[in-house]
C-alpha cells in the first residue's frame, strides 16, 4: 500500500499546455500515473502526449468520468480560481506545484476544501511519489531515474524541503531502505497538509512501518507532530532532522507572530520537543540513513 | 516579508477610517521642523527604522518646540540603528494617554486563517503580557470568505473584561484593523499601543504591517521596492537580482549578499545553492570547513539555464571571492544539465579564475557534468563537478584543495593572463536572429555552414530548431511563438554548440543595472 497515490488514482493536470505542464504530464504518465484528462481554459480539443485537454474541470470530468487527483501547473497567480474550479467540480486530493501563491489565496482554497472535505497538498511542493507505482508533480523528475533512485519499501517520508525529499528516500534507498510514499509538504508558511496531517496518513497504511521527517525551522509543524505522538495518534517510530540550525537569526516575528507561537519555530524547542516524546532525532541529514537502518533493525 | 514603515502603515489605517495621531514624515530637519510648526504642539520625532523596542534605543524623543523637532531630525536621520540607516523620521503630536491596548492580525498558519487578537493592557512587553495574563488576551479565528463580522469584535473584546461604548467602539476598530489587513494581504498587521486619549479618542500610536511577500505584485500603492524582508536596506546587487526574479516567474531566484568589501584571500566563497533544505545543508558544510559565506543563493523549482546564468553573474559581481561553491540537496527532480549551462556560460563570460565546484546531482547529472568540466582550459579557473553519491561535504574539501594549490601557483609563477574567448567580429549578413522570453538568440550562418554535428537541433529543449534547404539552423516556429516562451532558453544553442559543435551560436541575456 502507499499513501495519497497510487496506479489505480485518476489524476487530471491543470495547466497541461504550459512547460512544466506539458513535460510533467509525459513523465508522470511515464513513471505509471494514471493521467487521464488535462484542462487549459481555451485550449479544448487539443491532446498533450495523448492525453485529452479540455476547457474546464467539470467538461473533463464529465467526459473522461471521475477524477481523483488535481496537479496544478498554473502560474502563482492564477492558482486560486483554478483549485477553487477543482475543488467545487468535486476533486477531493490536489496537489498544487507553483511557487508563490499569495497567502490569502491559499486561506481561500483551504476554506473551500474544509467545507467540501477535499484536500490539497503544497503550494510550493515537489509533490508525491509512491516508488514503483505512481508520482504527482514534478518529484524524480525523469522515470528512468525515479524508477531507480526509489525503491519500494517500509518507511514514509515526509519532508518540508523538496529536494530534500528525493536525497532522503534515495540515500536510504543506496542502504536498501525503501519506501512506502514520499510527500514534500510544501516550503511556504500555510500548506495544506503539514507533516502532522502526514504522519496520520502513515499511521493508517498498514505497510509503513516507520516515518523519516524532515523537518525546518518556523512553523508549528514538528512541534505539532510531536503532540500527535504524545496523544497516541500517531503509534510508530519517527526519525527526524531539522534544518536550519545556522540560518541566521535576527529576523524576528512581529509580536502576534510571538503571541501566537510562544516559544514554537525555533531549532531548539523543536528537537526538544521531538526528543521529549521518543523520536529519534539526528543531528545531521547525512545521520538519517544508518538512525533509520537502527529503527528498522530493532523492530525485527 | 515586506515591511510597511509606521508612517506608511498609519496611511493604511487612516484611509480605513482609524485614528492616527496628526503628523508627516520627513527627510530633512527643515521639514520636521515645518511639520512641528504646523502641528503648532509638542511633538514625537519617531525613526522609521524596522527594529523592536526604538524608544529605548533613543529612536524616539519628544520635542516641545519645531526648534527642537528640527534639532532632534538632524541628530536621528542618517544614524545607523543595528543594521539600518533612518532616512526618514515620523514627526507627530503628542498623545495625552489614558490607557493602552494591543490590537492585532496575523495569519495562523495551524488554522490556516487569519487570527485576530487583542489585549486589554498594550504597549512594550506585550509578549510577556500574554503570557503572565492570559486572561486580558482574547483572540478568535476570522472566516476568509465571510471576513470578520462586527458581533465577533465585540465579543472579542467583551472576553477581556471590557462593556460599554469602549466595547464597541474597539469593536468597531478592529473590524477595521482587519480590513487593512486583509486589503494590503498582510502576513501580520499590528496596533501597539492602541492608545485611548484623555478626550475619550481611539488612536492608533505605533503600527506594524508586514505585507505577504507573494501578493506585492497586487499592491503597487504599497510603494514596495523589494518584496523580501532584510535587516537592513537591500543592496544594489539584491536590487538586481530581485529585478531579474521580479520578470521571470520560471523556477526560483533567491538572492542575499552576506558580505561587501571583503578581500580575496579572507575565505569568502560566492554560495549558489539549489532548494531551500539543501542550500542550507551545503552552506553549513562551507562553514565547518571554515569558508566565509558572500552570497546566500538558491536557483530551484526548475528554472531555466538563462536564470541560472543571471544568478551566477550577479554572485559573480560580490567581489573578490577565493571560489565558486554550488550545491543542492544532490538529487535533483529537475534536469541539472540547464543548469550546468548557465553555469558555463556566466564563467566562461566572466573568465573566472578562482576554483569553481559545483554538485550538480540529480536528473541528467552526467551530461551536466561533462558540460560543466567543459569549462576547464576554456577558463583559468580549474573548474569540478560532482555527482549525487558525492557529499557536500567532500565537494567543500575538493574546493578548499584547489583553493590551496591556485594559492601555490600564484607564489610561484605570476598568473599569467589568459585572453577570454571572445567571439571574432561576426559579418553581420550571415547572422540570424530571434527573440526569446528574456533575450536574443544569434545563429552565426557563416559558422553554422561549417558545422558537422548541428548539435543545436537536437539538444534544443522544446526543438525549436530545424534545417533549412542550406542545411543551416532556423526556427522552426515563427519568432513570436518562440518569444511568447517556446524558446525555453536552455542555452543548448550556445553551450552545446561551443563545446560539439562549430561556437555559431550566442544567447545574449541581459542583466538590468549590471551590465556596463
Amino acid at each position: 500500500m502507499a499513501i495519497l497515490i497510487d496506479q489505480n488514482k485518476r489524476v487530471l493536470v491543470q495547466g497541461i499546455t504550459g512547460r512544466e505542464g506539458m513535460a510533467r504530464a509525459k513523465l508522470m504518465t511515464e513513471y505509471g500515473t494514471q493521467v487521464v484528462a488535462g484542462v487549459t481554459p481555451g485550449r479544448g480539443g487539443e491532446r498533450v502526449e495523448g492525453v485529452p485537454v479540455y476547457d474546464t474541470v467539470l467538461e473533463a470530468w464529465e467526459q473522461v468520468g471521475p477524477l481523483d487527483v488535481s496537479v496544478l501547473f498554473i502560474p502563482a497567480p492564477l492558482v486560486k480560481s483554478a483549485a477553487l474550479e477543482a475543488i467545487d467540480a468535486g476533486v477531493k486530493l490536489l496537489v498544487i506545484v507553483p511557487d508563490r501563491v499569495p497567502i490569502y489565496d491559499v486561506l481561500s482554497i483551504a476554506a473551500r476544501a474544509q467545507a467540501v472535505g477535499a484536500r490539497f497538498i503544497g503550494p510550493n511542493t515537489l509533490g508525491v511519489l509512491s516508488p514503483g507505482k505512481a508520482v504527482l508533480g514534478m518529484m524524480g523528475g525523469r522515470a528512468s531515474a525515479a524508477k531507480s533512485w526509489f525503491i519500494p519499501g517500509p518507511v514514509g517520508i515526509s519532508s518540508r524541503s523538496g529536494g530534500i525529499t528525493s536525497s532522503m528516500a534515495y540515500y536510504l534507498a543506496r542502504e536498501g531502505i525503501g519506501a512506502t510514499t514520499l510527500v514534500h509538504v510544501g516550503g511556504d508558511a500555510v500548506v495544506g497538509m503539514p507533516h502532522p496531517e502526514v504522519l496520520l496518513e502513515f499511521e493508517r497504511d498498514p505497510e509503513t512501518q516507520v516515518v523519516v521527517m524532515f523537518g525546518e525551522i518556523g512553523t508549528s509543524q514538528e512541534e505539532r507532530a510531536a503532540d500527535l505522538i504524545e496523544a497516541g495518534a500517531f503509534t510508530k517510530p519517527l526519525i527526524a532532522c531539522i534544518g536550519g540550525k545556522a540560518a541566521r537569526q535576527g529576523t524576528r516575528f512581529s509580536h502576534a507572530g510571538a503571541i501566537v507561537e510562544g516559544g514554537r519555530g525555533t531549532y531548539e524547542g523543536k528537537v526538544e520537543r521531538l526528543r521529549e516524546v521518543g523520536a529519534t532525532v539526528v543531528d545531521s541529514f547525512m545521520d538519517l540513513p544508518a538512525a533509520t537502518k537502527a529503527v528498522l533493525a530493532k523492530m525485527g | 516579508m515586506a515591511r510597511l514603515h509606521e508612517y506608511q502603515g498609519k496611511q493604511q489605517l487612516a484611509k480605513e477610517g482609524v485614528l492616527t495621531p496628526h503628523g508627516a514624515a520627513a527627510t530633512t530637519p527643515d521639514a520636521a521642523r515645518a511639520i512641528a510648526a504646523e502641528i503648532g504642539r509638542p511633538v514625537m520625532v519617531k525613526a522609521q527604522v524596522w527594529v523592536t523596542g526604538r524608544a529605548g534605543l533613543g529612536a524616539i524623543r519628544k520635542a516641545a518646540t519645531p526648534d527642537e523637532a528640527a534639532l532632534i531630525a538632524e541628530a536621528l536621520l542618517g544614524q545607523r540603528i543595528k543594521n539600518l540607516t533612518v532616512t526618514e523620521v515620523l514627526v507627530e503630536e503628542q498623545l495625552d494617554i489614558a490607557r493602552e491596548f494591543y490590537a492585532g492580525v496575523i495569519v495562523d498558519d495551524r488554522a490556516q486563517a487569519p487570527l485576530v487578537i487583542f489585549s486589554s493592557a498594550g504597549g512594550t512587553g506585550i509578549e510577556e503580557i500574554a503570557v503572565a495574563h492570559p486572561d486580558k488576551v482574547a483572540r478568535t479565528h476570522v472566516d476568509i470568505e465571510r471576513g470578520f463580522l462586527d458581533y465577533q469584535a465585540r465579543d472579542l473584546v467583551r472576553r477581556t473584561g471590557i462593556s460599554g461604548k469602549l466595547q464597541s467602539e474597539l469593536g468597531d476598530l478592529l473590524v477595521r484593523l482587519y480590513q487593512v489587513a486583509r486589503g494590503c494581504e498582510a502576513r501580520s498587521a499590528e496596533i501597539n499601543p492602541l492608545v485611548l486619549t484623555a478626550e475619550g479618542k481611539l488612536v492608533a500610536a505605533d503600527c506594524r504591517i508586514t505585507v505577504d511577500d507573494y501578493a506585492v505584485f497586487r499592491h503597487p500603492e504599497l510603494g514596495i521596492e523589494i518584496a523580501r524582508e532584510y535587516d537592513r536596506p537591500p543592496t544594489p546587487l539584491e536590487k538586481i537580482a530581485y529585478a531579474v526574479e521580479a520578470q521571470d516567474y520560471r523556477g526560483t531566484f533567491y538572492f542575499i549578499q552576506m558580505a561587501e568589501g571583503f578581500q580575496r584571500g579572507e575565505g569568502y566563497i560566492g554560495f549558489h545553492g539549489a532548494g531551500g533544505g539543501g542550500s542550507m545543508m551545503s552552506m553549513d558544510a562551507l562553514l565547518r570547513q571554515g569558508f566565509k559565506v558572500a552570497t546566500f543563493v538558491d536557483t530551484s523549482g526548475n528554472p531555466p539555464a538563462s536564470k541560472v546564468y543571471r544568478a551566477a553573474k550577479i554572485v559573480l559581481a560580490v567581489g573578490p571571492i577565493d571560489g565558486y561553491f554550488s550545491s543542492g540537496s544532490g538529487v535533483a527532480s529537475q534536469e541539472q544539465f540547464y543548469s550546468a549551462r548557465g553555469f558555463f556560460k556566466a564563467f566562461l563570460e566572466a573568465q573566472v579564475e578562482v576554483p569553481i565546484v559545483v554538485r550538480l546531482g540529480g536528473n541528467g547529472e552526467d551530461r551536466a557534468v561533462e558540460i560543466l568540466e567543459g569549462l576547464n582550459g576554456r577558463i583559468p579557473a580549474p573548474v569540478e563537478g560532482y555527482k549525487k553519491d558525492d557529499s557536500p561535504d567532500f565537494c567543500v574539501q575538493r574546493l578548499a584543495t584547489l583553493i590551496g594549490e591556485q594559492a601555490e601557483k600564484r607564489e610561484s609563477e605570476k598568473a599569467e593572463k589568459r585572453k577570454g574567448e571572445k567571439a571574432g567580429e561576426r559579418s553581420r549578413e550571415t547572422l540570424y536572429t530571434f527573440p526569446g522570453p528574456t533575450g536574443t538568440v544569434t545563429l552565426d550562418h557563416a559558422l553554422c555552414a561549417t558545422c558537422a554535428s548541428k548539435v543545436c537541433v537536437e539538444a534544443c529543449a522544446r526543438h525549436i530548431l530545424a534545417l533549412n534547404a542550406e542545411g543551416l539552423p532556423v526556427l522552426a516556429i515563427t519568432p513570436e511563438e518562440a518569444q511568447k516562451g517556446r524558446c525555453v532558453e536552455c542555452l543548448a544553442c550556445e553551450v552545446d554548440c561551443l563545446l560539439y559543435g562549430a561556437g555559431g551560436g550566442h544567447v545574449d541575456l541581459p542583466i538590468a543595472g549590471l551590465d556596463a
